[in-house]
This record gives C-alpha cells, structure tokens and sequence, in this order.
C-alpha cells in the first residue's frame, strides 16, 4: 500500500462530557475518495475541525504528507496542501466570484500579500481563476458577487477555490448538503470528474452519492469508527446496519 | 459591517467612479487659495488646512475600520504621536522635516506594531477597548513629558522647515503641501486595498476563517494594516502641529479618536474618499456651529445622529442614491 496523504492516529477530542472524537484512526491515501459516513452528532465535522486545525484535538495526532500537523494552525497546513469546504458555504460575498478563486491562486503564487500592483488585473492569478472556474462550470458567473450565487453554486466555488490551491487533500464537508436534486447531480458529477485527481475526505449524508462516488467508507457513530472498508462491505455490515443505515431504510 | 460598499473597491466601474469624485476634490481644492485672492474670506483656507489634516488620519482609519474591518478606538494616539514628533525635536533644534517627519512615522509604526500586536488578539467590542486603552495610555504618557510642557502642551518656536526652505511658514505654501500629501496618501491607500495584500484584507474582514484555511495568516495581515494605517496618521499629526504650533495631550484624547470614528461613518465607511469628505463635513459644520452658539455640541450631536440614521452609507451612500446608481 502507498504512503497515505493523510493519516489520523488515536485522535480523540472531549466537550465536557461528550466524547465526540473517540480514538479516531484513519488513512487516506493519494488520489482516493474515502468518504465518512454517520448520523447526526456523530462528530463528522468536528473530526474536519480538528483535521484542518481549527479545533485542537486532546490526543492522537494529524500527519499530512509524512509530517506532523497536530499542533500547526489552520493557515500553516493550508499552505502545506491541504484544503477545505465548508458544511455551511464560506466564500466571501461581496467580493467576485472570479475575485474568490484569485484569492487562493493568490495564496499559492509568489508573494500573496504584495502591496502594490493591482490585483484585479493580474492574469497571473485571473488564469488559474478562470481554469478553475471552467472546471466548475461557473465560467459564465466570474463577474457576480459570490453573494448573489444559488446555494449550489456557492458549493462548486467553494470547490473550485480549494482545487485553485493545488492541494494533496480536499476535505469535503456534506459539499450537497441543502442542494436541490438537479444541481446535487451536476455537484456529484463534479466530484466524480476529481475522482483519482485528487485525495479526498468526504463528508456526507447522502447515501446514494456516496456510494457513488467512494473508494472507501468510513462509519463513525458517537465519534468512534464502527466500520471502514470498501462501500459493498460497508453496506452489508452488520453493526453498520444496525447503527445507522437501518434508520435510512 | 460586512455590509459595506468596501467589497466593491475592487470593481472596476464603482472604483473609477469613486476616484473621479476624489479627482474632483483635489482639483477643488487646489483652486481655494485662488479664491482667497478674490475676496474668499482667508479663514477658509485655514479650515481647509485642518480638515486636509484630519481627511489624512480619517483615511488612515478608514484604511482598518471601513477596508479591514477593526473599530480602533485610538487612533488619536498616532495623531499625537506624529504631532509630538514635530514638535520635541523643533524644541530640540531638529527642525528639518525631512529628519523629523521619517522619525516621527517611525515612532508611529513602532508604536502600531506593539499594540497592534497585543489588540489584534481580540475581536469585536474588546478590539475597541483594548485600542482604547492604549490611545489613554499614549494620552497620559504625553500629560507626564513635563519637559515638553506635559499637560500644558508644548508651544512651537518655529514651523518645520523643508529641505531648509521654511516653506510650512507660509499659509498657502503650507496648504498646497498638505494638499499634495492628503491626496499622496489618498492614492497609496487606493492602491493598497486594490492590491495582493488589501484583497485579502477586504476578505478578511467578511470572512477570516476562509481566509485563513485558504492559507493566508490573517493576524499578520491586519497588523501590516495596522502599522500602515499608524504610520499615515502620525503624517497627519506631523502636519497638525505646524498648523496649531502647538501639541498638548488633547491630541490624543479618546473624543479625538471618536471624531475620527465619525468622520469615517459620516463620509461612507471604506469608500476612502468618503473619510476626506466625512472629515470636511465635521469640520466645517464644527466651525460653522460653533460661530453660533457656544453650546454648538448640542446640536452637532443629534444631527451628527441623525445624520448617520438616515444616509446609509455616509454621505458617499447619499450622492450615490441621490445619483440614481443606488446602493446595489
């Protein structure tokens, strides 16, 4: 087996009482869909958290790429090549749409935080932008305050921002979460296009896109890995079924 | 906040708009002695000067409350700090500006960069007590330099002088240099925020955690700003205590530091030319109130709120509507 992109080992995380991050293990190797499945409140997202350092966790630890990132903060690990979408849409509304993927070409470009120059006008980062938004199919909304953006089309900007950062990884947070069945599907056919390209966490409730799209599931109920497997064996697990995919029928 | 016009700086068609206004101002302003000439009464070259001086500290501030998005509550503090810079070392003997003035941006930045680096580790209402505290802090500091006359202040034997030539003595000397620095830092500032780095600080201010997971390290970048933005004030300063001949602690007072917050909220938070114009609106209607009754802050205050309640967007967002461009 390959070096994995992404490896979490024993990683706990304690709010009070709820152990929501229960000695968590998991791999991701390059180019791999793992998605990670659950029910609400089983600590998908916070375990994201702690993978892109806005929580820290209690114990275990985090490596990217062979290093150890526990203990660096978000920005540190972003420029490391890992990148992130959000559950809840974070772009930033007011500025362009084309202006929201420059700001990560930006980040990756030589010197991001250059004082002069004006960077509405620079192809060096307007190129990658509009690639990026290409492959997203928002090619025609570059000029739109990101604001004013569907629901799902806020989704695949966030997507096209975290590709325009060349990263190793991309964690998806539940990426068709409130989006409606035609958008959700151009949005799964997005990520069956990244397939292989690119190692990815996916975060998701969406059962039939997961098991779509994955080359790996995980299962995590009350913050602890119950099953991690391929999806067929995933699906015919017995703790599997009683814990969670049951109740979905 | 988040609301503001800022966002759209970066918009070609808004942004050209928004410096043809600015243009129009500079080119206005550098026909008033002209028309001091002709019977303008010479008081209003004076005023003109002193709200130059402030639309210098109001754009600086504008630079991290309307762009970056950090209400500080002290910015005074640089105003006097620039001031004081001046006017020690023309007590000193030092009355070269082009000595003095990089000593007192120097003194300025190192001044942002320490508390800047302490306040930027608060947000929101504690962000504007801690910058608050400060700026006290810079006021009582000034109060006890009894060598510099401490709470009296300190009176200016002479103007600073420029290259040797004594051209800040002479008013309308006085008023095309201050002029051609209010409209130099007008043009840095542009530039600034329509760079690499005042993208994402305009990002950051709507958005920092995604500014942060896209790799950027936000704190660094607004205390960049934060430095800047003190350094431009503490010019603003420099200026004022040529104009005043004098520097005392009131500088730095905390209503200081308000004004200033209202001169920016007055013009249109983060359109940049709006705090030129918010700091005339102030200083003008000041002077115009003041000559009419001595209890002028009476009424400056309700319509100063009124005022703000009923233009959103300052006086940029009025003149865009009234301009029928709306306010998207």
């Amino acid at each position: 087996m390959t070096e994995p992109v992404l490896a979490l080992s024993g990683l706990r995380k304690r709010f009070g009482a709820l152990q929501v991050t229960d000695n968590v293990s998991l791999a991701l190797a390059p180019g791999e869909l793992h998605a990670l499945i659950g029910p609400n409140g089983a600590g998908k997202t916070t375990l994201v958290h702690q993978i892109s350092g806005m929580l820290k966790p209690d114990a275990g630890a985090i490596l990217f790429r062979g290093a150890d990132v526990t203990a660096l903060s978000p920005q540190r690990r972003a420029r490391a090549g890992l990148a992130r979408t959000f559950q809840i849409t974070s772009t930033i509304a007011s500025l362009s749409v084309l202006e929201n993927v420059a700001l990560s070409a930006q980040a990756r470009g030589p010197r991001p935080l250059a004082l002069f120059g004006d960077a509405a006008r620079d192809e060096a980062l307007n190129g990658p932008a509009r690639a990026a938004l290409e492959a997203v199919g928002l090619a025609g909304r570059a000029h739109v305050s990101a604001g004013r953006l569907s629901h799902g089309e806020k989704r695949a900007l966030e997507i096209a921002m975290a590709l325009t950062l060349e990263p190793a990884a991309i964690l998806l947070d539940e990426p068709l979460a409130g989006v409606g069945r035609e958008e959700g599907e151009r949005l799964i056919g997005l990520l069956r296009s990244l397939k292989g390209r690119y190692a990815m966490l996916l975060v998701e409730h969406d059962m039939d896109a997961v098991f779509a799209l994955a080359d790996t599931v995980t299962v995590l109920v009350y913050g602890a890995v119950i099953a991690t497997g391929d999806p067929a064996g995933v699906r015919a697990d017995k703790a599997v079924r009683e814990a969670y995919l049951g109740e979905e029928g | 906040m988040s609301a503001t016009p800022a966002g759209s700086l970066a918009d070609p068609a808004p942004r050209r708009a928004r410096l043809t206004v600015a243009v129009a101002l500079f080119g206005l302003l550098a026909v008033l002695p002209l028309a001091v000439q002709f019977g303008l009464p010479s008081h209003w070259l004076t005023l003109a000067t002193r709200a130059m001086i402030f639309a210098i500290a109001a754009l600086s501030l504008d630079l991290i409350l309307g762009v970056g998005g950090l209400v500080s509550f002290g910015h005074a503090a640089f105003i006097g700090i620039g001031a004081y810079g001046a006017g020690i070392l023309i007590a000193e003997g030092q009355g070269e500006a082009l000595i003095a003035l990089p000593l007192a941006i120097a003194a300025c930045a190192l001044f942002a960069a320490v508390t800047g680096a302490v306040s930027l580790r608060t947000k929101g209402v504690a962000f504007i007590m801690i910058t608050l505290a400060f700026g006290q802090m810079a006021y009582f500091l000034a109060q006890a330099l009894s060598a510099y006359g401490g709470d009296d202040g300190l009176t200016l034997q002479q103007r600073s002088t420029l290259a040797g030539w004594d051209v800040f003595a002479d008013r309308t000397h006085f008023f095309y240099i201050v002029l051609a620095t209010l409209a130099g830092c007008h043009f840095l500032i542009r530039a600034i925020v329509a760079s690499r780095f005042g993208r994402v600080l305009r990002a950051a201010r709507e958005n920092p955690v995604r500014v942060a997971v896209t790799g950027y390290d936000v704190d660094r970048v607004r205390l960049i700003a934060y430095v800047i933005s003190g350094m431009i004030a503490g010019v603003s300063g420099f200026l004022l205590a040529n104009q005043t001949e004098f520097v005392s602690p009131a500088f730095m007072s905390w209503q200081r530091s308000g004004e200033l917050i209202f001169m920016v909220v007055l013009g249109g938070v983060g359109t940049l030319h709006g705090a030129i114009i918010g700091a005339f609106a102030f200083l003008v209607a000041e002077d115009v109130l003041s000559g009419w009754t001595e209890h002028w802050k009476a009424i400056f205050g309700p319509l100063i709120v009124l005022f703000v309640l009923m233009t959103r967007g300052g006086i940029d967002g009025l003149l865009r509507r009234l301009g029928g461009r709306g306010d998207d």
